[in-house]
């Protein structure tokens, strides 16, 4: 064998980290009964559903993609999700806690935490059941927060959905175990050994749509504890004493609910320009989620059933 | 960043790294100083880590407790150990690295070797203080077992030891003995204080006498993958591809990642369990169909004859056909709370088929103090031994040795369902 013909058998790491993650979704679907793909119209969420597309071509998807909805998502994100299902033939299921919604749950009133608790978690948690679903595929990261970096490709749930993490199943090799109880399911990760950077280099190359919050524009902000919060004409009466709405060149990291996610400063309108961003970023991209502040936040929230 | 370093970034190497070594040897404390000497922690993951509340921005290392950064739960951080492993991650202009902190207690061994697994790199950690310790021996013999092609010693904490060459050496040739009885060959020794920094990232001044390369340095030039593309082809069946559509009506295309070696279009590919044998129509993948294929990709194979094949089967090269047995003897890491033993069932997933089985005979346990094989009744939890099974229907094999993925294969407990035995073929 030539020098170069043994260069060529060498995936680069975007293609290795490609090919492991297809792996993982094939094994779901040969060992459960009903998976799930969760769908956040994230990025993660939009290089998850990538994959996964791959993974089965030419045929279709063999599971259903589903949107835990909170109703504060960013109207832009609503219009690229029905556009971009549609597009791409995807199943999309819409659930939202209903109850919740109608009593008038909000973080301001409510606290982040019992708003999260109810729309997100309990939303995914009633709408996991509801579907019988035995696997939920997940676009978490490794790289996103410690106490994920602790989480297995499967992640076992209990009845109640709920993680321990001082007791995960063993994952040996690339041999995943998917056997379960009735009752029981799995969170699986194909992407936790991707970096944001992994993420937005991916999208780059394979370019894959994603909502257009991402990329720098001058939007209406206004500016609360150090972070940038979008302003929408609804909120008027929720602004408080001295804020006032702005113009500002800003893009989003991460992509949550409205009233809970900032934005950042930019001016990268590209993706070469949001990879060369990402490259030099000094703080993470969780910093600008409300959720994942103060102690401990995110591994109590996964342990109840939250991603 | 430039052009030039988008596409850099996109095509450097991945090495999976893992560390290993006895309770408080320094693992995750040497993982936050790689991270923090990389950039490959964010200020504000710093920020939550630093040992004074109030400061605004983190300027050194001292500041923060290095461990913390990776040990990510609240438990882990109350008692000040690892349980379970953390994957973190970090890049050099050379290479990603994925690095895989495992826990020292005994009690976690399960976790080691989850993290170690997939490691192609080890570095086991000493304290220069305690020298090497049974759970040090422990976790080097498993690392020889799972076959981690580089193993890298730290001989870590020698600020402690007023950074002492003869500390070193001693712990140093204690290793290279323990490492040659089960065949390991080249060992790489470093010294170094995760705590300040010496020879991690950068040489320092107080190991002014080491010769070798930094920690650093050491991960950048190891060779990163294996020669898993020259080996013989290998395609375990994952699932089987039938659209059934319009368009595809009677589309079987074969879906699985490449175990090993290359495939090309009109090679010829044998079934191991039926010996039926067929040629390769098309490579298919999304992005278009590939003329040739090589491990670890995954694909989708479609073939010109329509043989029975389906999820469990693997495809193979003709004239390198893997073993098949009834009788699998292989060496097992237990990991299971209930002990291993002899007339026991249970359920083994190797590659893609899941398979019953009964422990036959416990050939032998392996002390990890002497490396000698001692006759046992059943395999405790961390306990290894050689172990012979018995298998409901024949299994298609490589040894370990051979190959990674086709020699390997995980214990399924069939009451609770938990993995409990890591086994590696003979
Ligand atoms: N002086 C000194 N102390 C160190 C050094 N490396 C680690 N330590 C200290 O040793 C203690 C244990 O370090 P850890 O990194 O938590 O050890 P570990 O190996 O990860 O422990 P487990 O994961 O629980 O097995 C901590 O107090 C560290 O600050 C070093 O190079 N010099
Ligand atoms: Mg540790």
């Amino acid at each position: 064998m030539s020098e170069s013909e043994i260069t060529e058998h060498k995936l680069t790491q975007l293609k290795a980290l490609e090919a492991e993650s297809i792996h993982i979704i094939r094994e779901v679907v040969a060992e459960f009964r009903n998976p799930v793909m969760l769908y956040s119209v994230g990025k993660d969420s939009s290089v998850l559903l990538h994959l996964a597309r791959k993974a089965f071509y030419p045929a279709k998807l063999p599971f259903p993609l589903l949107h835990v909805d909170t109703g504060y998502k960013f109207r832009e994100m609503y219009e690229f999700r029905d556009n971009y299902c549609k597009e791409v033939g995807a199943d999309l299921i819409v659930r939202r806690n209903e109850d919740a919604i109608a009593k008038g749950m909000n973080p301001k009133d409510f606290g982040v935490a019992r708003c999260c608790g109810l729309l997100k978690t309990q939303g995914l948690l009633d709408a996991l059941e509801e579907g019988e679903y035995d696997a939920a595929f997940g676009g978490a990261r490794r790289d996103e927060e410690r106490s994920r970096a602790k989480e297995r490709v499967f992640s076992m749930r209990d009845e109640f959905g709920q993680w321990d993490p001082k007791n995960q199943r063993p994952e040996l090799w690339s041999i995943y175990n998917g056997r379960i109880h009735e009752g029981e399911s799995v969170r699986v990760f194909p992407i936790s050994n991707w970096t944001e950077m992994d993420v937005w280099l991916y999208i780059r190359e394979e370019k894959i749509p994603i909502v257009p919050l991402y990329f720098a524009k001058e939007r209406l902000m206004v500016e609360r504890k150090n972070m940038l919060i979008p302003y929408y004409e609804e909120m008027k009466d929720q602004l408080l004493e001295g804020e006032e709405p702005k113009m500002v060149m800003s893009r989003f990291r991460t992509l949550g609910c409205s009233p809970c996610t900032g934005a950042v400063r930019s001016s990268a309108t590209n993706m070469d320009e949001i990879v060369i961003e990402a490259a030099a970023a000094r703080r993470s991209e969780r910093e600008t989620r409300i959720i994942d502040h103060g102690s401990n936040s995110m591994e109590d929230k996964k342990k109840e059933g939250y991603f | 960043m430039t052009e030039l370093n988008i596409k850099m970034t996109k095509e450097i190497e991945l090495l999976r790294l893992v560390t290993v070594g006895s309770v408080d040897d320094g693992k995750s404390t040497l993982i936050g100083r790689l991270l923090v000497d990389t950039k490959g922690a964010f200020e504000d993951q710093l920020l939550a880590v630093r040992k004074q509340r109030g400061a605004e921005t983190v300027a050194s290392a001292a500041e923060i407790d290095l461990a913390m950064l990776t040990d990510g739960l609240s438990a882990e951080r109350e008692q000040g150990i690892t349980i379970d492993v953390a994957y973190r991650y970090f890049a050099t202009p050379k290479r990603k690295f994925i690095m895989a902190d495992c826990p020292g207690h005994e009690q976690y061994t399960r976790n080691m070797v989850t993290g170690a697994s997939t490691a192609s790199a080890a570095i086991i950690l000493i304290d220069a203080r305690n020298g090497v310790m049974q759970q040090t021996r422990r976790h080097t013999h498993i690392l020889g077992l799972l076959n981690i092609p580089h193993l890298i010693v730290a001989v870590n904490k020698m600020d402690l030891v007023g950074f002492d060459q003869k500390v070193y050496e001693g712990i140093r040739s204690e290793m290279q003995a323990y490492c040659e009885k089960q065949g390991v060959q080249d060992l790489i020794c470093i010294p170094m204080s995760a705590l300040e920094g010496d020879m991690v990232a950068v040489r320092g001044e107080n190991l002014a006498w080491y010769e070798g390369l930094t920690l650093l340095e050491t991960l950048e030039t190891l060779s990163a993958l294996g020669d898993i593309d020259s080996k013989p082809f290998r395609f375990p069946v994952q699932l089987v591809n039938r659209p059934q559509t319009a368009e595809l009506p009677d589309y079987r295309g074969f879906m699985g990642a490449i175990a090993s070696g290359t495939v090309k279009v009109g090679d010829e590919v044998v079934v191991a369990s039926t010996g039926l044998s067929s040629k390769v129509a098309e490579i298919v993948t999304f992005d278009g169909n590939l003329q040739e294929a090589f491990a670890p990709q995954s694909i989708t194979l479609t073939l010109e004859d329509d043989i029975d094949i389906s999820r469990g089967d693997m495809l193979v090269h003709p004239q390198a056909v893997p073993s098949d047995t009834k009788e699998l003897v292989a060496n097992v890491c237990w990991i299971g709370s209930e002990p291993l033993s002899v007339r026991k069932k249970y359920l083994l997933k190797h590659t893609t088929s899941t398979v019953k089985a009964m422990v036959n005979s416990i050939d032998f346990r392996r002390n990890i103090n002497t490396l000698d094989k001692e006759s046992a009744d059943e395999l405790e939890m961390n306990e290894i031994g050689q172990i012979t099974f018995k298998l409901l229907k024949p299994l298609f094999y490589d040894s370990y040795a051979d190959n990674r993925s086709t020699g390997s294969f995980i214990v399924i407990d069939t009451f609770t369902n938990n993995t409990v035995g890591a086994g590696m073929i003979v």
